[in-house]
């Protein structure tokens, strides 16, 4: 077994635990931390594929700002632990069955269709920054400036729905 | 090297986990992680189709970047989605998604 393939199996792992952990724990800060633990897997994964500029955004958007905004709104409601209600019969019963029956066609899907899908043949070369960039300016440019709209309707539309209301 | 399937694999779990996870949860901010969870595992699944792209193709690095405007537009949905749950836990003084029925007969 290849350095490689037991960092992916190592990671994988860590990825999938941190992911079942988030459906048991209780509490939503624990599921939250669990989240974490999943991102920076993930990010670990993308460092494996090459893929340094998604690894460091990864760490730095998603396992920073986005889970410190989770966390910073799990503590400001001071969400405690769940409380259980009864579940609909549609999700007792058929919930599981539904959600394994999803994965086991989306693998299978993927492992077929994608058998036609070649092996990366260098193992691992990083993809260049300098080239993403000349990307995102270049060819996909026009997406790239509508995103700053999004964002700036994003922190309106924060503002407006989390501001206190005026008696 | 790690067969690009295995990558596919690990993600569709990871998406099938975000559903569980989605559906059996009552917690809304849990819930939203869920949402959070299934975009990572959809990521995932696009940096590895970018890694298979053969070089001469001129699209490898295609698939990394829609990797960061995923990423842009989750951390957009973070910012709107955790507004509307702290107005939700506002009036409804609950962090339950079952409180939540104004609209249910």
């Amino acid at each position: 077994m290849s350095a490689p393939l037991i960092i992916f199996f190592v990671l994988a792992a860590l990825a999938v635990i941190g992911a079942v952990s988030l459906i048991l724990q209780k509490h939503p800060i624990h599921s939250a931390l669990s989240l974490i633990v999943v991102m920076v897997a993930l990010a670990g994964l993308y460092l494996l594929m090459g893929a340094e500029f998604v690894a460091a955004v990864q760490i730095i958007v998603y396992g920073g700002a986005i889970m410190v905004l989770f966390v910073l709104v799990i503590m400001l409601l001071n969400a405690g632990e769940e409380e259980r209600t009864d579940f609909s019969k549609l999700a007792k019963f058929g919930g599981l069955p539904l959600a394994l029956a999803l994965t086991g066609l989306l693998a299978a899907t993927m492992t077929t269709h994608g058998a036609s899908v070649p092996n990366p043949e260098t193992a691992g070369a990083l993809a260049p920054t300098g080239q993403i960039s000349n990307l995102l300016f270049t060819t996909f440019v026009y997406p790239f400036e509508l995103t700053s709209f999004l964002i700036l309707v994003a922190i309106m539309g924060a503002l407006v729905l989390a501001q206190r209301e005026k008696s | 090297m790690v067969p690009t399937q295995y990558y596919l694999i690990l993600s569709a779990i990871l998406f099938g986990l975000g559903v569980v996870a989605f559906v059996f949860r009552r917690n809304i901010i849990t819930i939203f992680m869920s949402i959070e969870l299934m975009l990572n595992a959809v990521n995932l699944s696009f940096v590895a189709f970018s890694q298979a792209m053969p070089a001469t193709s001129g699209h490898k690095l295609d698939g990394q970047i829609f990797v960061l405007f995923v990423i842009v537009v989750a951390a957009a949905e973070a910012a709107v989605g955790l507004g509307i749950i702290i107005l939700t836990a506002r009036n409804r003084q609950s962090l339950n998604v079952e409180r939540v029925n104004l609209l249910k007969l």
